[in-house]
């Protein structure tokens, strides 16, 4: 009987194991969203609710806790304890749509990237509506940069910054070609300059992505085309599209331009490259400074920030582009209080500035751009001169908005993956190119 | 069957009726099969059964719907007959390259007169052991594009240009079968050298008293005698090398690369079900590997006589 028993006890164990292995899965997400529960009634009482973000970048953690302990500072009554977890950016979109798709699991916040905003659009988005706090702020902020995280006139997400596109010039090679960067004003006089520069240096002007889409997305934006229009139809290729790719392949021809070694502007090959003096400018938007001061840091002192050349005489000079949307899911268990803190983070203006301090973007509240505070010395102004905003400043009117449909992620990437590699490497027809991958997301 | 798993047992107290159960030559064994049995139904046939109803649903969160057979319709695109050729090629290369190779170096090792033979055998095992999402950054750096990358410096000596080796079709399959062959020739010659050293001794002496040469052994004795090993690691390597994904998605930094020179199928479902969020369309394309795969395999078992009746 003893024997018996044995056997039957190690069967019902080794059953319960694996019972407790499938459920293991989920215990540490929803352990958190038990976790939230408790605290969640006891908000009123004064004791710290637990907020709980997901991230896929380092860096925005240091930034969400200097946020928590101000927010804690000036709300005694409301004090709230972040959870902070950083994932990687894959990983961190996969699990959060999973999480959403399940409804069981997801943290209260996210950020999420805008090329995969769209995903988190489908259907009936998943997410808190966050109109209440928008909207009182929409006059002092950047609206287009809200737009682009909105469906049905709801906004679902805030982002950290403006994201403008500038042309990062290298002035020691433009220096040693004699040409005035302040002379460059439209694409003509870009291409001019550039023929200069490679006959005096043998270097290209600049470099073009193929694996991203930094050049394509913000110069046809510039023009206010986009890859579809704002009714979401598909507008990817239009004539402004085609020309501004064949502008591209122009550059190429005539040697001003070369492809970005590694295909893209954050590829290790091209930190390299750039680093030791390759290419005489680069376009990105501002959120690239940091990759510039941490990676290619022998070019410090030796970058200057201009607004991208216009396509005509008076065009736009910029085009707002990237970005993080933070949203709160709809498993958040204090809709208001995440809210509130969300909107005190990004929107507020102690926000804004620790925004610019700690993570080098361009705050989406235009009236803090010309504050003593963006000016005080730290890394970015040690790289690039205590002027940065003066250039922001200057093309704050001129940013058009992209256009952002739950389309868009495969849009995003049919572009990176076939338009611009046929188009640039492989030199085909750009108007064959883009209507081969129009027609794919018009059926 | 089921009428004999019930236990006709009638004992006195529960403790009796226990004792009997487990002593029971009927009802033991389905005890004891059960925890597999749970986990199978929990983690594979529940999920597979899913995938298929997915595979006719469009997927959106409230609003999930029927749409028929449109996911599997979509599937006539030009991105998945890429997909599907690049793994079909990369499955082809893989088994030009991992079946004879771990055999023939099997065979070296497993000789008398290999010196050094365990070292070999762990230096070839270790890449196995590696992770391959560090060994692919690694193989990406050496696959880099300026002239400073490893393997162009090399062509540098030669006065050969650099290469842009993930960017050309043929040297990205390259560089994607290198690092599949670096990594599984190990696992494969492990196989071999297991078959190999069942294989009885006498057969050798015998031939050898007959005056058979080594060349002669080894296609005679040995190679006929690997068979069975050697389906067996065809049929892996058929299904490893359509369900390839962690290689290309390392060495191009995610699962888009130049015109999808290295998107697998597996790739097409993280980007279509995942990246894009469309998983109905992601399950379609997974049960259309699953079709695959199943047909090509069974030809294969059929060919190579796996199906015929035991004599």
């Amino acid at each position: 009987m003893r024997k018996g028993s044995v056997i039957f006890l190690l069967s019902v164990m080794m059953l319960f194991t694996i019972l407790v292995g499938c459920s293991g899965n989920n215990s540490g997400s929803g352990g958190n969203a038990a976790a939230n529960e408790g605290e969640g009634g006891t908000a009123n009482s004064g004791a710290a609710t637990k907020l709980s973000l997901w991230t896929f970048s380092e860096l925005h953690i240091n930034f969400y806790k200097e946020m928590e302990r101000q927010w804690n500072e000036k709300n005694p009554d409301k004090q709230v304890t972040l959870e902070l977890t950083t994932l990687p950016y894959e990983d961190m979109h996969n699990k959060l749509l999973l999480a959403l798709q399940s409804g069981t699991g997801a943290p209260d916040l996210a950020d999420v990237e805008i090329s995969k905003f769209g995903n988190f659009l489908k259907g009936q988005p998943q997410l808190v509506e966050l109109n209440d706090v928008v909207e009182p702020e929409l006059g002092n902020v950047v609206k287009s940069r809200f737009d682009i995280y909105s469906k049905d006139g709801k906004y679902y997400g805030i982002d950290f910054h403006v994201g403008a596109t500038v042309m990062y010039y290298n002035k020691g090679i433009l220096d040693q070609a004699g040409v005035d960067p302040d002379s460059i004003v439209t694409w003509d006089d870009y291409l001019e300059a550039g023929k200069k520069v490679v006959a005096a240096t043998g270097k290209p002007m600049t470099t073009l992505e193929t694996s991203d889409h930094w050049f394509l997305w913000p110069a046809i934006n510039q023009q206010g085309s986009d890859y579809l229009d704002e009714n979401g139809n598909v507008i990817l290729d239009n004539e402004i599209n085609v020309n501004t790719l064949k502008f591209a392949q122009k550059l190429l021809d005539e040697k001003v331009a070369v492809i970005a070694p590694g295909g893209d502007h954050a590829a290790e090959e091209y930190f390299g490259f750039m680093d030791n003096g390759g290419a005489a400018s680069v376009m990105m938007p501002y959120w690239y400074m940091v990759r510039l001061t941490d990676y290619m840091p022998s070019l410090k002192g030796n970058i200057i920030i201009k607004p991208m050349p216009a396509w005509t005489d008076g065009g736009f000079r910029s085009a707002g582009m990237g970005g993080t949307g933070t949203v709160v899911t709809n498993q958040v268990k204090v809709p208001e209080l995440a809210k509130q803190f969300l909107a005190f983070a990004k929107m507020s203006k102690e926000g804004s500035i620790q925004t610019w301090k700690i993570l080098g973007f361009d705050p989406l509240r235009t009236d803090v751009w010309d504050l003593p505070e963006m000016k005080e010395a730290n890394k970015f102004t040690e790289y690039f001169g205590t002027n940065i905003f003066d250039t922001l400043i200057e093309v704050k009117d001129e940013i058009n908005p992209v256009h952002i449909t739950e389309d868009i992620p495969a849009i995003v990437d049919k572009i990176k993956s076939d338009v611009l590699p046929r188009v640039l490497e492989g030199k085909e027809d750009p108007a064959k190119v883009l209507k081969e991958a129009a027609d794919q997301f018009r059926n | 069957m089921s009428a004999n798993v019930s236990p006709s047992i009638q004992g006195k107290t529960s403790d009796g009726r226990l004792r009997k159960l487990l002593y029971s030559q009927k009802a033991a064994p389905y005890l004891f099969v059960l925890p597999f049995i749970v986990s199978f139904f929990l983690f594979f046939l529940y999920p597979m059964v899913n995938t298929i109803i997915m595979a006719f649903q469009e997927i959106a969160p409230g609003v999930t719907k029927f749409i028929g057979l449109k996911n599997f319709s979509n599937l006539m695109n030009p991105d998945f007959y890429k997909a599907l050729r690049n793994s079909t090629v990369f499955t082809l290369w893989t088994l030009l390259i991992l079946i004879p190779v771990p055999l023939v170096l099997a065979i070296f090792l497993n000789s008398s007169r290999m010196v050094a033979k365990n070292f070999f055998r762990s230096a070839m095992f270790i890449p196995a052991l590696t992770s391959v999402v560090v060994a692919g950054t690694i193989f990406r750096l050496i696959f880099g594009e300026l002239e400073g990358a490893l393997l162009n410096s090399f062509l540098g000596y030669f006065g050969v240009d650099p290469i842009k080796w993930l960017v050309n079709p043929w040297s990205s399959m390259m560089a994607l079968v290198a690092l599949a062959s670096w990594r599984w020739i190990g696992v494969n010659i492990l196989y071999f050298l297991s078959a190999l050293q069942n294989i009885p001794n006498e057969l050798y002496e015998s031939a050898g008293i007959d005056g058979a040469t080594a060349l002669q052994k080894c296609y005679y004795i040995t190679l006929p005698m690997l068979k069975p090993i050697t389906i067996y690691v065809l049929t892996i390597s058929i299904y490893g090398g359509y369900a390839m994904f962690t290689e290309s998605y390392m060495l191009w930094g995610g699962s888009n690369s130049p015109q999808n020179i290295g998107l697998t199928i597996v790739g097409y479902i993280y980007r279509e079900g995942l990246q894009q969020n469309n998983m109905g369309f992601g399950a379609a394309v997974g049960i259309t590997l699953l079709c695959i795969t199943l047909v090509i395999n069974i030809i294969q078992l059929r060919a190579t006589g796996q199906f015929r009746k035991e004599d």
